[in-house]
């Protein structure tokens, strides 16, 4: 279709092209008797016409393109900030007891104002400049060269200014997800020192080599191990996630847990917040094409598909163990759902994308309750529960289910992943996966050691029990004075 | 004078509250109360961890009354507040020595 258009307008603008020509022959016969010379330049005139026009055209169709797929990348960008506020903080704020709930919000809010700071001065510059293996530079440092003409190492036909802001917004999804695992108990001040730390020691690199150029385990740019991510399945949700583990267990249980009951205080807010996410996801999965085009449609069915059959497959589980299924439940798999999907969603058809959602409802519903009782860690809002073992089970899953037909980022008629008989990728996701645990474990450690010294990480047990609003901001969420 | 306590099911209130008035009750004092007597709470799950959850939303009324009336009112929240099922709460009488209005000092059953 698309095609066809474009040949009717070429065929049309050479026959416009062509007419004056043809029209200015009998205007210039006379001349022609006078000499040859002349007759030779008006046909050089007449050919460079044409070729200023086509360059016209092709400017313009560019131009037409480039506000096309700003105009969606700005959507998206602005879509995945309502992942964090309102949604993650919503999410975690119901999940709560009333005495923490706008100590809850208030860090994924901080995180919003915190990151972007970071990711404006250095922060854009260590992710995406230069092409190391490992590690970014300051080629960008104060946003120097981000301005509106495309970075085509990344995407080339959206101004880097929309480049940079969409990126900027998982640099603060992603640390805001792990405070699930220090609700309640974590210091305001420990909460920020230890995120500026975390986006410089693990978030930055961790992107840069997935998403980097010259990335070690960058995919499209030909990486050393190349792990196919397409929205952040290691980058976002097991480097949070696992950093989560590292978190609960170091700051030990909260006050009571698990004998005392800690009971969501209002699941409404949490219902409300898990809907946002799915919302916003579609501005992180399918805004990760990067452009308005075939592939984010592709991204945008296997985000909801997944987020779908995970909602189910949680809410079964739930119905068989406990005869019951839940509010919560079905959030909690719509959630799980939407991590799996994440790396894969550029890269599955539809049918794997229900598969991958449906396990992954499965996985972290045992994640959540089984083996959380057994190892007894307070990963209180189950952070790890749901995004690092989704982000996992989706990272692997993305190398079996991969086809060339959806995404062929080896190049034409290349196998991709497992279905394509490319079975190595999955040996590829597994390298992958086993980095990103083993960087975000170790980083996670070296930063709690430091954070330990320098302002100390769990509040007071008096604090604790008056409850973080109170304590650590001064204010209550829910006064009972009228 | 004698008092009326009476505990009852949330979802009785409405209807214990229109018969009394219907029996020309004037003064009533109504709390809403958490607790439980023979009938046990419920449990609630959250993410695989279950909570048992004792105290059971009630509401208690009290109703100061002279002798005479004592016996109508409890009837009329016999009548109404059953359910007949475990959990429809008690009725507790009492004497009262004395009752004092606030407005006009006023004493005794004229104060009611």
């Amino acid at each position: 279709m698309k095609s066809t258009v474009a040949a009717c307008c070429l065929l049309l603008f050479l026959l416009s092209a062509a007419f004056p020509c043809i029209a200015q022959q009998p205007s210039t016969s006379p001349v022609q008797s006078s000499g040859n010379s002349s007759s030779v330049v008006s046909e050089a005139d007449a050919s460079q016409a044409l070729n200023d026009k086509l360059a016209q055209l092709e400017e313009k169709t560019k131009a037409a393109q480039s506000s096309a797929d700003n105009a969606w990348m700005l959507v998206c960008a602005a879509l995945v900030l309502l992942m964090t506020g309102p949604g993650l903080a919503l999410f975690y704020g119901g999940l709560v007891r009333p005495k923490n709930v706008l100590a809850m919000m208030m860090q994924s809010f901080a995180l919003m104002a915190l990151i972007t700071m970071l990711w404006a001065l250095v922060g854009y510059s260590l992710c995406f400049g230069g092409s190391g293996s490992f590690f970014g530079n300051f080629e960008h440092a104060f946003l120097r060269g981000v301005g509106v003409i495309p970075n085509p190492d990344y995407a080339g036909t959206i101004p880097q200014t929309t480049f940079m802001i969409y990126q900027l917004m998982f640099a603060v999804i992603t640390p805001a997800l792990i405070t699930g695992a220090t609700a309640e108990r974590m210091k305001f001040s420990g909460t920020m020192l230890f995120m500026t730390l975390w986006f410089f020691i693990v978030y930055a690199p961790m992107a840069h080599m997935v998403w980097g150029k010259g990335g070690f385990l960058n995919a499209s740019g030909g990486g050393r191990f190349p792990t196919l991510d397409f929205a952040g399945g290691t980058v976002v949700h097991i480097t949070s996630g696992v950093s989560a583990l590292v978190c609960a267990l170091y700051l030990g249980k909260r006050i009571g847990y698990p004998k005392q009951a800690i009971p969501p205080h209002n699941l409404v807010l949490s219902f409300i917040g898990a809907c946002l996410l799915w919302v916003g996801w579609f501005g992180f999965n399918a805004g990760s094409a990067l452009a308005s085009n075939g592939l984010a449609s592709t991204a945008f069915v296997a985000t909801h598909f997944g987020a779908a059959a995970a909602a189910l497959s949680w809410s079964l589980a739930e119905w068989i163990r406990n005869g019951k299924a839940s509010a919560l439940g079905a959030i909690s798999g719509a959630v799980a759902g939407l991590v799996a999907i994440t790396p894969a969603a550029g890269f599955v058809g539809p049918m794997p994308a229900l598969a991958i959602g449906f396990v992954a409802g499965i996985v972290c519903y045992l994640m959540v309750t089984k083996f959380k009782a057994i190892f007894g860690y307070d990963d209180s809002l189950d952070a790890f529960g749901v995004h690092g073992a989704g982000g996992t089970i989706g990272a692997i899953l993305t190398g079996v289910f991969a086809q060339a037909l959806f995404n062929p980022i080896y190049g034409e008629k290349k196998p991709v992943g497992g279905l394509d008989g490319h079975w190595v990728q999955v040996g590829y996701q597994l390298a992958g996966v086993a980095f990103a645990w083993v960087f975000a474990l170790v980083g996670t450690l070296v930063i709690l050691k430091t954070v330990d010294m320098v302002t100390g990480l769990r509040v007071s047990e008096s604090e604790e029990i008056e409850g973080l609003d109170i304590s650590l901001h001064g204010e209550e969420a829910y006064s009972s004075e009228s | 004078m004698m008092k009326v306590e009476a505990i009852i099911q949330p979802s009785r209130f409405e209807s214990v509250k229109d018969a009394l008035v219907e029996i020309g009750i004037e003064g009533i004092t109504v709390t809403e109360v958490r607790g439980h007597g023979r009938q046990k709470g419920h449990k609630e799950i959250y993410r695989g961890r279950e909570y048992s959850v004792d105290l059971l939303p009630k509401v208690k009324l009290e109703i100061i009354l002279a002798d005479a009336l004592v016996d109508r009112v409890v009837e009329t929240i016999l009548k109404t507040a059953k359910t007949g099922k475990i959990g429809d709460g008690k009725i507790f009488l009492s004497r009262i020595e004395d009752s004092i209005r606030i407005r006009n000092e006023e004493r005794g059953e004229s104060a009611l």
